[in-house]
């Protein structure tokens, strides 16, 4: 590559329809941009024309592409030579991108133009016609204007020229911190963390609460939910709070007091959302989250559903991964990187104590008459009493 | 309260004098034995130095030794390297996992694995292993000590039992689990090679070594600057070849005291767990087990809530096998001597260094968590 300078051009999509936030919601990308490249010294962000301008420091433009690609709200990223608003620098900016892109091949390729500053000409459909002959000429490529193989797209910005082949796609959703916190339920499966970053993607701030089984789960399973919300910070681009709450003696009173057991996932999942409901309202969250998907198990069913939301006082159970089939979450798993880490066998508390043949309709007022016979929000309060805190960061 | 250490059949903690050791040839000795100047010939005497204290210790020529990764690297070398135009392996239904997923990894036509049942007692009979032995047989492994249950098998007469109807069988012993805690002397052996690991006798995780008799080929697995004579070419981990070295030394002398007072301590850790736990029931015969480790099982009490019910108590073992504890699945070799599914087990492993408080603690322990859970 001879000298010219290599940035990264950050678009953003959903955060436009927003109206009156619009200028709130982008300050909040530019912040959380700003985050997402803090590790890679001398690195710059930069708003400008309805765009951002990443300035690599020492790591160059693609590591700070990668580091772009995890912030939510962006849409896509190119990493673009910057030179001035000049037709030859901008159509040797060409070349020399074509040139880096095609390698031994012949693509067919188009050249498209977008300029931010109207006043400055010739115009873009001139500008892609002059600069695409150049290409054309001299390096031989075929024109496709419908389906071509490779896009050299160029931006005229306020004071610079971009010129970048293509784009990856961002996470798009919304910068992290403008819907309010969720408390995350969190456990050591696939389903949880795909919860969580599902709400993240949509413009939340999350917290996380575990529900650890000593005996039957052991220092290893909570390990692993560390290092899962760590994977889940590194997309929130801060520390996510994990609250471990003891739940062995909770369980032990539920099962106890549940002679044959057919309601104990139900009796446990109503006890884990008043503990998490005290947990969130204390953090200042909104709404609790769960990766619960309807009928993967036997216990998911709307009837459970309804009587597990009666547990809580107020307080909204978000579902993101309802309606997924359990190969949509594992495919997000994987993308986000959750997934390696999810499929380590270590047991979650769920899967104890736990009847062969659970109850599927579950009715609140069998559920209530069992939970009658103990001070349940005593219960809620004593394991909130015994939380310990583990900031887990990026 | 301090811990009380009975995971020894996992890992060991490593001698003090053995660390030491290691860290002079890591901060002094730091020469390549290949270097032709002093500090590589000082780093080569250490190498060949802890050749001949392995050769010494179990009675075998410092030549025979091959320095290894550990105990998996030491079987995978043997079980792929000894033998060519393989075509009928013989092994036992209990191995450890190098043993028995290396061979797993291996059985595809033309070569055939057959497998041999242990008594209910753990116990391999030799008539029973020299059936499945036929003249096509070029391979055979089994383990000496079973790392669960610490049954030990009659390795002489079972491979004396192989070589009278297949005397042109490579015959390899695990001897991971043995080496340090029974009497290992292969000057005399009627098998071809032995495994052996320096952290189940206190020394450092990351290496191990082969015995390979005189006689028996082997073919490298790696290919490289011709370390270890070709068979393991690399340049030698030399910390954990002179910590192994001195580990195998320790252990060996050690054993004369060692192995009489660990088998009483474990023959008495299970009379008073008997005691206060009725229900309790060994594996394997107390004569044919070796001296460091004691398994127990518990009708109805899941093992794995048993073994953190333990470590609340300050009291560490491993359920089943630590080496595979992770999988939910039932152990093999559990099965493969009659356990049932739902009987709970767990492995007590001791070492030379543990003390008779620690036994009592434990059985304490284990009757408390017994009664916990059931």
């Amino acid at each position: 590559m001879s000298g010219t300078q290599e940035i990264v051009l950050v678009r953003w999509g959903e955060i436009f329809l927003k109206g009156q936030n619009r200028s709130w919601f982008e300050r909040q990308l530019v912040d959380n941009a700003r985050r997402a490249v803090a590790g890679i010294a001398g690195a710059r962000i930069e708003r400008t024309h309805g765009r951002l301008i990443a300035w690599p420091g020492e790591g160059g433009a693609r590591r700070l592409a990668r580091a772009l690609e995890r912030v939510f709200g962006i849409s896509s990223v190119s990493p673009a030579l910057v030179v001035p608003r000049e037709l030859d620098a901008i159509t040797q900016a060409a070349l020399e991108r074509a040139r880096m892109e095609i390698g031994t091949r012949q693509p067919t390729f188009k050249v498209e133009t977008r300029r931010a500053d109207k006043r400055w000409q010739p115009a873009s459909p001139e500008v892609s016609r002059l600069v695409g002959g150049a290409v054309h000429e001299q390096l031989g490529l075929p024109v496709d204007v419908h389906e071509p193989e490779l896009t050299i797209g160029i931006e005229i910005g306020l004071e610079n020229a971009f010129i970048y082949a293509g784009a990856t796609p961002g996470p798009g959703g919304l910068p992290v911190g403008v819907s309010g916190r969720v408390e995350l339920m969190l456990s050591g499966g696939i389903d949880s963390p795909v919860a969580g970053w599902l709400m993240m993607k949509r413009g939340c701030q999350l917290g996380a609460t575990y529900f650890h089984s000593f005996p039957y789960t052991g220092e290893k399973t909570q390990d692993k939910v560390q290092r899962l919300a760590q994977l889940l910070a590194a997309w929130q681009l801060g520390d996510v709070r994990l609250a471990v709450v003891p739940f062995t003696d909770a369980q032990k009173k539920l099962r106890d007091a549940d002679a044959d057991g057919r309601l104990a996932v139900v009796l446990y999942r109503r006890m884990m959302v008043r503990v998490a409901e005290r947990i969130a309202r204390a953090a200042g969250a909104k709404a609790l989250a769960t990766g619960e998907a309807l009928a993967q198990v036997a216990s998911q069913t709307l009837e459970n559903m309804a009587v597990i939301d009666a547990a809580a006082t107020a307080m909204p159970i978000l579902r993101p991964c309802l309606a997924h089939d359990k190969q949509e979450t594992v495919a997000i798993a994987r993308r986000i990187g959750t997934y390696e880490t999810s499929i380590e066998p270590y047991d979650d508390c769920c899967s104890l104590f736990t009847p062969e043949h659970p109850e599927t309709r579950a009715r609140l007022g069998d559920v209530a008459a069992i939970e009658a016979r103990l001070d349940v929000a005593a219960l809620a309060d004593d394991c909130v009493a015994r939380v310990s805190t583990v900031i887990c960061r990026p | 309260m301090t811990i009380v250490y009975l995971d020894n059949g996992a890992t060991t903690k490593v001698d003090p004098r053995v660390a030491e050791a290691a860290l002079h040839a890591m901060v002094s000795a730091y020469g390549n034995p290949s270097s032709a100047h002093k500090l590589g010939a000082e780093a080569a005497r250490l190498v060949e130095r802890a050749r001949q204290q392995v050769a010494q210790a179990i009675g075998a020529l410092p030549a025979e030794i091959v320095f290894t990764s550990g105990g998996t690297e030491a079987n995978a070398l043997a079980l792929h390297g000894a033998t060519t135009r393989l075509k009928h392996v013989v092994t036992t239904a209990f191995e450890h996992p190098s043993v028995a997923d290396t061979l797993k990894a291996m059985a595809q036509a033309p070569i055939e694995v057959a497998k041999v049942t242990p008594s209910p007692a753990g116990l391999i009979a030799p008539e029973a292993f020299a059936r499945a032995v036929t003249p096509d047989t070029s391979l055979a492994t089994i383990l000496w000590v079973q790392n669960e249950i610490g049954a030990v098998q009659p390795v002489d007469a079972i491979a004396r039992a192989i070589k009278d109807k297949a005397p042109r069988c490579h015959v390899h012993v695990d001897g991971v689990q043995a080496v340090g805690k029974i009497a290992v002397d292969v000057s005399d052996a009627p098998f071809d090679s032995l495994s052996l690991s320096a952290h189940k006798i206190h020394g450092p995780k990351g290496v191990g070594a082969l015995w390979l008799k005189k006689t028996a080929k082997l073919r490298p697995m790696v290919h490289g600057g011709g370390q270890e004579r070709g068979l393991r070419p690399g340049t030698e981990g030399v910390p954990g070849i002179v910590a192994l070295g001195l580990a195998v030394e320790l252990a060996v002398a050690a054993l004369p005291e060692a192995g009489p007072r660990m088998t009483a301590q474990r023959d008495r850790l299970w009379e008073r767990i008997r005691e206060l736990v009725p229900r309790a029931v060994r594996h394997g015969e107390p004569q044919t087990t070796a001296p460091h480790i004691l398994s127990v099982g518990f009708a109805g009490v899941p093992a794995e809530p048993l073994l953190h019910a333990l470590e609340a108590e300050e009291v560490l073992v491993s359920a089943g096998s630590a080496c595979h504890a992770k999988d939910k699945k039932p152990s093999a070799t559990l099965r493969a001597i009659g356990v049932p599914d739902d009987r709970g087990t767990i492995r007590l492993s001791l070492s030379r260094f543990t003390g008779d408080d620690e036994i009592e603690r434990a059985a304490v322990a284990v009757a408390k968590c017994v009664e916990q859970l059931a």
